[in-house]
């Protein structure tokens, strides 16, 4: 019997088990697949901090959803269409997400007494009406994983622990998922492993084979490929792409990479990809806490690298001295925020954009550093090497504020030409530029008002810098009251003076009346939204801005050519606070800071609201 | 094995042909320290030992702290970096592991490298990375005015311990031993021969090295050393420490007892083959920890010299060698593979 196929033009699939269940790599590979056939796609990786939570429970459960289409597509989707829960607490966890009529594998093996119980359900919601709303199939992915993997000389225990490529299989055969990339990718995982190797293939084609075969699925889908702009695509992650901005712009600079960085998520992965390209003469110190990794990037920059640090929001609040200190000796360093749910300890792996304000203010003195952010996962590449420009241009701490959903959420990258990025070279300082031969330190480039950078090793130019005020030129220690004001005002000037690009707004028709701003990662979501309202036939006007100090110098006039701006933020209204001191504008805020990546649905209602609103 | 070490320190360091003095070394700042503090006699005892290296002066680099010490940079025309609060040592490592070329040195006090930031003199020194790390100890805070410090002595009286301190101070040679450094060594502000024959040795070693160099706070710690100073008991309560050398002081020698530990006994009282031989290079670090607890609780006997002096690889040089085999390895990087490196896909 040949089974119907159905056209739809895009899907958001949640895949929902226990930590240890391999929900990441069965999402990783389905995204892969996703990517090869050309979708456009966006991700959202969902797991606890902990590394094992109890087996079974509601806080184990991890997930990984997967929104592609036909079309271009900003966001990982609001509600999955469709969940694949391995267990009991994968469903309980996830089925307040779940809209009405939509598709929900389960894995029935999971469904015992002892695990119903862990998690609270008094009776198996599989036998009961709990689920009346939705489209159930049961399969007993366990079991069947078992008994397609009999032949092999595995324990029930290994073979059972395949069942996430059973689910992979049989989601491929679902959604028409092209799947030799998944068998090299198994063959080469298990490289050293070969049996283990061929049962995760076993398995693999067992669930697709089951699929094809089981009464359980008369469907199956189609997503076509989307039409995307021409050019050579990847997938990638926000940290991956961000590493991968960092080597550019060493490249780009023609200068060394220097990472010194301590471990902490969602930021230890740029670290990682990072310590892979060491061929690009890049050196990763893992440092012995956040201070030390922030002091040897300082360090290197001052002997001539392009000194990085990378970290968390807890970080950088250990780094604020040595941020201070690369202030005032004025010498390039880029600091990587990844942000995360706080205070403290918070929430370490979801997200967050409450760390605006630390970035900006979160030093002793007036300290002003110039920050950046990006906007999606692949435009961390770009943000990283903006960045690294503006810290080697004008000799400064830069703060990059990524965050938890750009770090681990995928989208497909366009690559750029590497013959189009940017030179972001600046020659060192070789010659004295004083009267005499004498060399001084902070003297300063009139456009720019970068000092020059001498490195050790630069004959003739030997000179000190260091934490306390400076005179003026010559860099010796100062307490006079006027060359302090004269530095204060002057290191400020220099960062209000940073060349960044007019804010661009995207107002079709022009006579929209209401702007939605955004920065960071919101502008996914926001684009989303605001594309909702247009289909529907409102008018609203959307900018994002990417540098956040300096402002672009047209904020101000854009924002007072809208009768309201909406501003969603994930925080209390950071960015917010800053526009109304600024330019004295009515901003409206919208804030929610649940961990969690705004909603498209969510925002449009908001957008909508304000629309109305008179 | 002192071949084996000898020069390795500075081999990668640029050497000039001129002639250098000290005066090449003294940069325009007026030093501003108190009058009578020892760390006049340690400027100045390193403004005249640095000719002799011979270096290229642009390639040697002076990192501080916060401090009274960690102002010393300013007064070297050198490069120099006078940072913030126990954070040299970190810094410091950044700009020597991505510059085998220079010669680094970290200039610290008992307060910036003990306290506030322990954790980086430590992690410096198992990294091994090529520092010539000079602690001033003087046993408290000067710049502050007058705290007691983590090697000030129980019961200190100070300011902020008008009852007197209750902390168990660091012995810093016992920390940096227990904290695998390569090259430990005291000397004393005053014996401008000694200060300079440990750095000698200290810039000949190629890693890490740690010079403990008692200073004297005259205004708020005057005399902590004085017995080292006092012509009538010095010679007998300083034992030197030379490597091959029997361990002794002008009336004291050092020899093991039958119950395995070290003892200082009256030198007239034990046969000579009895004397311990010093051996700073054993692999074995326990005679230098040995020795460093011997000046419990203070000045009874104190060793003076290098404790411990082994040869082990340098990080800045297997960071660099990582780099060179992945290049080997790999071939050089190349922008264009790194991003088509992963799943690519075409579209139009």
């Amino acid at each position: 019997m040949t089974k119907q196929v159905q056209q739809l033009d895009r899907v958001i699939i949640r895949f929902a088990g226990d930590s240890g269940d391999g929900m990441q790599l069965t999402g990783d590979r389905f995204t892969a697949g996703t990517a090869e056939f050309g979708n456009d796609l966006s991700t959202l990786p969902n797991f606890p901090a902990e590394i094992r939570a109890p087996a079974g429970t509601l806080p184990g459960v991890s997930s990984f959803q997967l929104h592609f289409a036909d079309h271009d597509i900003l966001t990982p989707g609001d509600a999955p269409n469709v969940l694949v829960a391995m267990n009991p607490a994968a469903l309980k966890a996830n089925l307040g997400d779940l809209p009405r009529g939509a598709d929900i594998i389960v894995n029935t093996d999971e469904f015992t007494k002892r695990n119903l119980q862990k998690v609270g359900y008094e009776t198996n919601p599989l036998e009961d009406d709990t689920l009346a709303e939705w489209r159930v199939h049961a399969v007993p992915l366990t079991s069947l994983t078992v008994k397609a993997l009999e032949g092999f000389d595995l324990s029930k225990k290994d073979a059972e622990r395949s069942k996430n490529m059973f689910a992979l299989g049989l989601l491929s055969w679902l959604y028409h998922r092209p799947i030799e990339h998944t068998i090299t990718f198994l063959q080469q995982k298990f490289a050293k492993k070969p049996e283990i190797a061929k049962a995760n293939i076993a398995a693999f084609q067992a669930g697709w084979n089951y699929g094809e075969t089981t009464e359980s699925f008369s469907v199956s889908y189609e997503v076509k490929p989307a039409r995307l702009a021409p050019g050579v695509y990847r997938n990638i992650s926000g940290n991956q792409a961000l590493a991968y901005g960092l080597i550019a712009a060493s490249v780009q600079a023609k200068l060394p990479l220097f990472l010194g960085s301590y471990p902490i998520t969602p930021a230890s992965d740029i670290l990682h990809e990072l310590s892979k390209h060491k061929r690009f003469g890049v050196r990763t110190f893992q440092a012995e806490d956040e201070i030390a990794g922030v002091g040897a990037a300082l360090g290197a920059a001052f002997g001539g690298a392009l000194g990085v640090t990378t970290t968390s929001g807890p970080g950088v609040a250990l780094k604020a001295e040595t941020v201070g200190l690369g202030v005032t000796t004025e010498l390039p360093l880029i600091i990587v925020d990844v942000q995360r749910a706080g205070p403290s300890t918070g929430m370490p792996t979801k997200t967050e954009q409450t760390d605006l304000l630390m970035a900006m203010y979160g030093r002793n003195g007036e300290s002003p550093v110039p920050v950046v952010a990006p906007m999606s996962p692949s435009d961390c590449f770009d943000a990283a090497i903006e960045a690294a420009r503006i810290a080697v241009k004008y000799r400064t701490p830069v703060m990059l504020l990524s965050d938890g959903y750009l770090a681990n959420g995928s989208e497909p990258w366009r690559l750029p030409e590497i013959s189009e990025l940017p030179d972001i070279s600046q020659a060192f300082t070789t010659e004295p530029n004083g009267e005499d031969g004498a060399f001084l330190p902070f003297k300063r480039d009139e456009e720019t008002l970068a000092r020059p950078w001498a490195i050790p090793g630069t004959a003739g130019l030997e000179h000190r810098i260091g934490g306390i005020e400076k005179a003026d030129g010559t860099g010796n220690i100062s307490y006079d009251p006027d060359n302090h004001d004269l530095m204060v005002r002057t290191r400020a000037a220099k960062i209000a003076g940073i060349d960044v690009p007019d804010l661009e707004v995207d107002d079709p028709d022009g006579d929209a009346r209401v702007l939605v701003l955004g920065w960071g990662s919101t502008y996914g979501p926001i684009a989303a939204a605001v594309r909702r309202i247009r289909k529907s036939g409102g008018k609203v006007a959307q900018a994002h801005l990417r540098h956040l100090n300096p402002l672009p110098a047209n904020t101000g006039e854009v924002l007072k050519g809208y009768d309201k701006v909406l501003l969603p933020e994930i925080n209390l209204g950071q960015l917010a606070l800053l526009l109304r001191a600024r330019y004295l504008v009515d901003i409206i805020s919208y804030n929610r800071v649940r961990g969690l990546p705004f909603k498209a649905e969510e925002l449009a209602g908001v957008i909508q609201d304000v629309i109305d609103s008179d | 094995m002192t071949e084996l070490l000898n020069g390795k320190g500075l081999s990668l360091v640029p050497k000039t042909d001129a002639k250098q003095t000290l005066k090449d070394f003294k940069s325009d700042q007026e030093v501003r320290w108190c009058p009578g503090c020892g760390d006049y006699a340690i400027l100045a005892a390193v403004q005249s030992f640095l000719p002799e290296l011979g270096l290229r002066r642009e390639n040697i680099v002076f990192v501080s702290g916060i401090g009274c010490s960690s102002r010393f940079p300013y007064y070297l025309d050198t490069y120099g970096f006078h940072s913030i609060h126990g954070r040299a040592p970190a810094i410091a490592t950044g700009l020597a592991a991505s510059r085998p070329d220079l010669s680094v040195w970290v200039i610290t006090g008992d307060g910036d490298a003990l306290s506030i930031g322990g954790n980086h003199l430590i992690h410096a020194l198992r990294r091994n990375v090529n520092l010539n790390i000079l602690l001033f100890n003087n046993r408290i805070y000067g710049l502050t005015k007058g705290q007691y410090s983590p090697t000030s002595e129980v019961g200190k009286i100070t300011k902020s311990t008008p009852m007197g301190s209750l902390d168990k101070p660091f012995n810093p040679i016992s920390l940096a031993l227990g904290a695998e450094a390569s090259f430990v060594a005291r000397t004393i502000d005053s014996d401008r021969k000694h200060l300079q024959s440990v750095l000698r040795e200290a810039t000949a070693h190629r890693g890490t090295s740690l010079v403990e160099i008692y200073q004297n706070c005259n205004i708020f710690n005057d005399n902590a050393f004085e017995p080292l100073k006092d012509p009538e008991v010095r010679d007998d309560i300083t034992l030197r420490l030379e490597h091959g050398q029997p361990i002794v002081s002008a009336s004291k020698a050092v020899v093991r007892g039958d119950d395995g530990r070290i003892a200082v006994v009256p030198r007239a009282d034990v046969a000579a083959e009895r004397i311990l031989v010093h051996d700073a290079h054993s692999p074995d670090p326990s005679l230098a920890f040995a020795l460093s607890r011997l000046d419990e609780p203070a000045f009874e006997h104190v060793p003076i010299g290098i404790f411990r002096q082994v040869d082990r690889p340098a990080y800045d040089v297997l960071m660099a060698e990582q780099l060179e085999e992945a290049v080997a390895q790999q071939g050089p990087g190349d922008l264009s593979d790194l991003l088509m490196g992963g799943d690519t896909w075409r579209i139009g």
